[in-house]
């Protein structure tokens, strides 16, 4: 049986597969389809008919493209090929006929619609409906559902497409989307509306065809052709997402998800989406200085000075540098060289504190090798200490998705139970259970093991390392042709900090041990670059310099702030977790006094050109970048992903030692908390509340 | 038909009496492992016949039993009208108005039931009736129908005139017994009024006018090749 099959569609001969629909079909040969209902992701529901098309031979009535393969086209009388029309007078009236079904009980009200001037209805009845209508009667009215709390409903718009439906069960997996009524009264609702407990809801405005379901905090806000849209790399977890910022003159809009097959699809989380309104609370806009125990503002030749002055004047085994979770690659590269000037070994990135990283492992010893796309090759997946719904919901939705794809799949958990929207096998709780475990992986093709933070950013965490990687080696988890060793970071700084190879070096102290001996007076100057979490206020009588954007933790123990950009408001380079090096653009710029930060950093290596050789000899980004690949080449290979081939020493992963019985505690326990932009946004509070059942804010109310 | 709502007041918990929790775990035997959500029709509809209508905890306790996500449940009960979400009068009657009936003074029905029961889906004061008009019920022969439930049986009342469907609801109220069926004393279950008027031919049921079969069709079937 072959697999591709000879086809004409408007007398053009093309050759598809045969298991493609005619919808697809058509597309390949360049005809463009209408649609609502279908959606390459999800499964085919066939109930809009807009994608109406003719076949000739088959009944004399139009087919829905979107439910037939082609496989189960007929050959021709003569063993011709079986023909498609998509322009036929009939295509036309059956296209024109359904619209006008659709725009019966669709209200006229897109001049007050949010999604007007991105509308698949709006467009779809320009290009392909009659020019007026003939209905009279009264159209119906539905009332409005609550969702949660950021889906705005006007559910008089629905269309019953029930891509909503569809998505929210067999992507988001969460069967909160229902249909119910029937005809006329068909509406769609969540059950007893509630809000719908997944972190992907947002999805659901972007599949939305019409403007039924919108973005809440979005409602009223803009219309797209407004916005300046910018490509660019989420930074809220370690997938990299691809997104597009849209913006007007400063002020940030909206984010929407880019299309990356190999990263997000099409989805992103809710924090990644949502964030936004958290970059515009709590900034730090301009350079502040305490004085009395009080911050306050200064100029930056001030702070600037100030900062010159003590790190000039302190030795450099009393200095130590933080680099935090949302740092871009370049203003590392910045700080990374800054330091090394200055001779200061206590430099850390690694904030959570996991032993990644060391020994002689090489780069593959923390990537994600089998790639975001390589879950769904795996034929056994076992999760160590990580809950993916949680520090990546968006590669949950990709497991959950090769769950579904492929019954053979087994999923193992060594953790705490949760809730991870597939069936999996919980396998137990701390490294005392993971050598039965590991048992799950024998005789799988192509096993695989997804190592989180939670078990790793531990005291125990390099005997649970070099336990994983022991074991991971007995069950081939590392061959020839496949590499299944995964880890998954939390943070989207993290990779390309490890690349550039931010960890202490011989005789400096790593993250937790700098806190301490800041604690312990036995240093006298901190460079925190951006890091917010961690525990404890005090750090002893050491002055601390925080370069951030937000004003949070680490903002209130600072001596001196210099207000940096976000991942939004500078070109950078962020890595994510399978290695794979993206480019995030600025989308506006930053606030108030605030400047990029590897901008900072060079402008403060100038007042330190004495003690250093020289300031940092790049003037711009272009330089930067160029010293940086040169440091770290993985850096300059942008948008490549794993290729199965780095070379990985499992042997070489983690020390000896004896491991904790302690459970596994993850690495993120509230999703929308994670970071200081998170912590700023009354979305994101607004959304923990509503997950944590706190019923019906009361956003919904001011909309009624 | 309206847009049909879970009712407001909603019952604490729900609880299947012993004997039809038999009946479910007889029924959930019938299917496959993992295909025990086609019991949902058979057990709202044994829910409802226990109750009288389907609560929101019965749904939810369905939906664990057959391990359905609770929505689907509420989309099955919400989708078939036969389902009451709110509660009904110990007798509930149902007005058929679709087409034979209305030509046939349907709505002269309808108009009874509103004086002497009150607004459709509102149950009396005295919990004896509710009324609700319903699409075809296929006894158009005898047009105008009604049916009427109870927990234990549904009757269809037939051939009406507003003035039998007074007596009736007034004997429903008292709890009195009503013959089920057709209320024209003229006819028998769906016949004609009165005596047969055609097909009386006698030779017609004799086999004297049957033409003999010769040959059973597709009985020479062509021998088979090779």
């Amino acid at each position: 049986m072959s697999d591709t099959r000879v086809i004409k569609v408007n007398g053009e001969e093309v050759e598809v597969p045969t298991d493609l629909t005619l919808l697809q079909a058509c597309e390949i040969a360049g005809e463009e389809i209408p649609r609502f209902c279908y959606h390459e992701r999800l499964s085919v529901a066939g109930n809009c008919r807009m994608c109406l098309i003719e076949v000739k031979g088959g009944p004399p009535k139009p087919v829905a493209s979107c439910a037939q393969n082609v496989r189960d086209l007929r050959p021709g009388p003569d063993g011709s090929p079986p023909e498609l029309f998509t322009n036929t007078p009939m295509v036309k009236k059956a296209r024109e006929g359904v619209m006008e079904f659709l725009l019966i009980n669709h209200p006229l009200d897109c001049p007050i619609c949010d999604q007007g001037g991105e509308c698949d209805l709006q467009d779809q009845a320009m290009a392909y409906g009659r020019d007026g209508s003939r209905y009279t009667e009264n159209k119906r009215a539905v009332e409005e559902k609550y969702m949660g709390p950021l889906i705005k409903t006007i559910m008089t718009r629905c269309i019953q497409c029930t891509r909503c439906v569809r998505f929210a069960t067999e992507v988001a997996g969460v069967d909160d989307l229902g249909l119910v009524n029937r005809g006329e009264n068909a509406e769609i609702t969540t059950y007893l509306e509630k809000a719908v407990q997944s972190e992907l809801t947002g999805n659901l405005i972007d599949i939305c065809p019409v403007g039924a379901l919108t973005s809440r905090p979005y409602a009223f806000n803009a219309r797209p052709w407004e916005l300046k849209k910018t490509q660019t790399i989420d930074a809220m977890d370690a997938m990299g997402a691809n997104i597009r910022v849209d913006s007007r003159g400063r002020e940030i809009l909206r984010i929407l998800p880019r299309l990356h097959e190999d990263v997000n699809e099409e989805w992103i989380s809710d924090k990644t989406r949502f964030i936004w309104d958290g970059l515009k609370r709590q900034r730090l806009d301009k350079p502040f200085v305490r004085e009395n125990g009080k911050l306050r503002p200064a100029r930056w030749d001030e702070a600037l000075g100030l900062v010159a002055e003590k790190l000039g004047a302190t030795p450099a085994d009393r200095i130590g540098a933080l680099v935090g979770d949302l740092v871009s690659a370049e203003s590392m590269k910045a700080l990374k060289d800054l330091m090394a000037g200055l001779g200061v070994k206590h430099i850390d990135c690694r904030q959570d504190g996991a032993p990644l990283g060391e020994g002689g492992a090489g780069r593959a010893g923390y990537l994600f090798n089998s790639g975001f796309a390589g879950v769904e090759a795996a034929d056994a997946i076992l999760l160590v200490g990580t809950n993916p719904r949680a520090e990546a919901p968006v590669l949950n939705a990709r497991i959950r998705k090769a769950w579904i794809g492929n019954l053979g799949l087994k999923i193992g958990l060594v953790g705490e139970a949760a809730d991870l929207t597939y069936g999996y096998e919980h396998l137990g709780a701390g490294p005392g259970d993971l050598i039965s475990a590991f048992e799950m992986l024998d005789g799988a093709e192509r096993p695989m093991v997804i190592l989180g933070m939670g078990a790793l950013a531990r005291a125990d965490g390099r005997a649970v390392l070099k336990a994983v990687a022991s074991l991971a080696a007995s069950r081939n988890v590392v061959r020839e042709g496949w590499n299944g060793f995964n880890v998954l970071h939390t943070a989207a700084a993290r990779v390309a900090g490890l690349d550039l190879g931010l960890v202490p070096g011989e005789g400096g102290l790593d993250f937790a041990g700098i806190l301490k001996a800041a604690r312990d007076r036995d240093l006298d100057v901190i460079y925190n670059l951006g890091a917010d979490e961690f525990e404890g206020r005090d750090l002893g009588g050491a002055f601390v310099i925080y370069q951030g954007h937000h004003g949070d933790a680490g903002a209130r123990t600072a001596d001196v702030i210099l207000p940096g950009a976000a991942y939004t408001e500078q070109n950078g380079v962020y890595v994510n977790a399978e290695g794979r090096a993206q480019i995030a653009s600025r989308a506006y710029f930053p606030f108030g006094d605030a400047r990029e930060d590897w901008a900072i950093i060079r402008a403060l290596s100038d007042r330190l050109a004495s003690k250093l050789v020289g300031p940092l000899p790049y003037d711009d980004l272009f330089a930067l970048r160029q010293a940086m690949i040169a440091d770290a080449p993985s850096l300059g290979r942008v948008d490549e992903g794993p290729t199965g081939e780095e070379p990985l020493d499992l042997g070489a992963l983690g020390v000896e030692g004896p491991l904790d019985g302690a459970a596994f505690r993850y690495a993120v326990d509230n999703f929308w908390f994670t970071n200081p932009i998170a912590r700023a946004s009354e979305t994101m509070a607004e959304c923990a509340r509503a997950m944590a059942g706190v019923e019906k804010v009361a956003a919904e109310e001011s909309v009624r | 038909m309206a847009v049909r709502r879970p009712a407001k007041d909603q019952p604490a918990s729900f609880e299947w009496t012993p004997e039809n929790a038999a009946w479910c775990a007889a029924q959930m035997k019938k299917y496959p492992a993992g295909r025990q959500a086609s019991c949902v029709i058979p057990f709202l509809w044994r829910g409802q016949k226990q109750d009288g209508w389907i609560s929101i905890p019965m749904m939810e306790a369905i939906a664990e039993q057959l391990s359905m996500p609770y929505i689907r449940v509420y989309e099955v009960a919400s989708f078939y009208t036969m389902f009451n979400l709110a509660p009904v009068g110990e007798r509930f009657v149902q007005v058929c108005g679709t087409t034979p009936c209305m030509l046939r003074g349907a709505n002269s029905l309808k108009d009874v039931c509103k004086r002497v029961i009150g607004p459709e889906n509102r149950v009396t004061d005295d919990g004896k009736l509710s009324w609700l008009e319903v699409e075809c019920l296929g006894a158009c022969v005898n047009a105008p129908m009604i049916q009427v439930s109870t927990r234990d049986s549904d009757h269809y009342y037939e051939d009406l005139t507003p003035e039998i469907l007074e007596d009736m609801l007034a004997a429903f109220r008292a709890g009195e017994a009503v013959k089920a069926g057709t209320a024209n004393p003229q006819r028998h279950t769906s016949d004609p009024e009165g005596d047969d008027t055609t097909l009386m031919d006698p030779s017609l049921y004799d086999g004297s006018r049957a033409r003999p079969i010769g040959k059973l069709p597709n009985s020479d079937t062509k021998p088979a090749a090779g």
